[in-house]
């Protein structure tokens, strides 16, 4: 049997849940006797591939680049996995929701900058109005909440999803966890 | 005979029960152990059916009762926990996170939330509903407490409390629909309150974030709301 390819993506989050799913230790060896990780912050890869089995996905939507490799990741995967509470609720990054991308903008470059006040334009995205959950956007297959998700959950998912085994994720995971 | 106590007899979830006449149906349920989801009840306040969580469904009857407001009568044939029911009590939680601002992994109250655990409890893995990210106050002007609207659900917990048992009657619903909000006094800051006694029962009875004790940020928040049946009870016997 081929192994199944796994992607893991990294949008607007802390990279808790990466590290998270780092926690599983010596579990990651039992893992990649059963997936290829073809795609992630943590491999080398830098085009999204075509054809990945399961993409667990971090982060919520809040910019142009991250609607845009979004968008790729859900053409490209068999299964998404909104993984934790950015992905899944919008969580801290959505917190700006209320008062909006300029005012953050404003208080980061402006206000409290003691040199060189300007607002990021080249490089860097252009920042999205409203911050949002990836399922607003793309069809999600998996809601993981949990910030971020523990070790054990992710083991417990990953074994159950690369296996095709039935799922309860309340009982594993919640919002907050 | 005036003193005798009439009995109903009834039947929930297909169990036979009996009731005293004027018992509600919540009431009922939780002497014969069948579980209901509450969150704008509380044992020692009265109540209001605010929250429609406790909505059950009576044979012959296209309505859904709240059980925590409806009283018993003979031969009522109650169901709690019909696919209906489960599919509404989902969607109230739905809107009720997607209303303000919930941020759970940031909430002083996450681990000891009503609205949280209840979530985890009927399923819910996502919202399905768009938010609405409204900008609301939050009211830290108190010595001791915070008040944080973001997190406020509207069930009116802190409003009877303060009321009923405290006899202070500082809290108050201002406003209609969604653009209610839970005020002290004629809407002033909580801390230039002249009615409030700091007596933070307030506190206790929040099953959310949205009133909590200054000194116990970062540090997990369990609430104690139980003291309130007891504390009725003493009085009572007074």
């Amino acid at each position: 049997m081929s192994k199944l390819k796994l992607a893991t993506v990294w949008l607007d989050g802390c990279s808790g849940c990466h590290m998270s799913f780092l926690d599983m230790d010596e579990r990651l060896l039992e893992l990649a006797e059963l997936v290829d990780v073809v795609y992630s912050p943590l491999v080398d890869a830098k085009e999204f591939p075509a054809g990945v089995d399961i993409a667990l996905v971090e982060g919520a939507v809040s910019s142009a680049d991250d609607e845009k490799k979004i968008r790729k990741v859900r053409a490209h995967s068999k299964m998404l996995v909104a993984m934790g509470d950015c992905a899944v609720t919008g969580n801290v990054p959505s917190m700006r929701n209320p008062i909006g991308p300029e005012a953050i903008l404003n208080r980061a470059y402006m206000e409290n900058a003691s040199a060189q006040q300007q607002i990021p334009c080249v490089v860097v995205p252009k920042l999205l109005k409203v911050v949002r959950p990836v399922h607003e956007l793309v069809t999600v297959d998996v809601f993981l909440p949990g910030c971020p998700p523990s070790a054990a959950t992710f083991h417990t998912v990953l074994m159950a999803l690369v296996n095709g085994e039935p799922l309860d994720i309340p009982a594993l995971t919640r919002f907050g966890a | 005979m005036s003193d005798a106590v009439e009995v109903k007899t009834l039947i929930i979830d297909e169990r036979p029960v009996s009731a005293r006449r004027g018992q509600t149906i919540l009431e009922v349920a939780r002497e014969y152990g069948i579980h209901i989801p509450t969150l704008c009840h509380l044992d020692g306040l009265s109540d209001v059916g605010a929250c429609r969580l406790c909505l059950v469904e009576i044979k012959g009857s296209s309505k859904l009762v709240p059980a925590c407001v409806a009283t018993v009568s003979e031969g009522m044939e109650v169901s709690t926990n019909t696919e209906r029911l489960l599919k509404i009590r989902r969607t109230i939680l739905e809107l009720l996170f997607a209303e303000r601002n919930h941020i759970c992994s940031v909430c002083v109250a996450s681990g000891h939330c009503e609205l949280q655990s209840l979530a985890q409890e009927l399923g819910l893995t996502h919202i399905r509903l768009p938010y609405r990210n409204p900008q609301l106050p939050v009211d830290a002007s108190h010595e001791r407490f915070t008040a944080d609207h973001n997190r406020c659900i509207l069930c009116t917990r802190c409003v009877r409390v303060c009321a009923e048992v405290e006899g202070a009657h500082v809290w108050d619903v201002m406003g209609r629909g969604i653009d209610c909000l839970i005020i002290s006094d004629l809407h002033e800051d909580w801390g230039a309150s002249t009615s409030c006694t700091s007596c933070g029962k307030c506190v206790e009875v929040c099953p959310t974030g949205a009133l909590f004790n200054k000194s116990k940020i970062g540090s997990g928040h369990p609430k104690d709301p139980y003291f309130l049946p007891f504390l009725n009870q003493m009085r009572d016997a007074r």
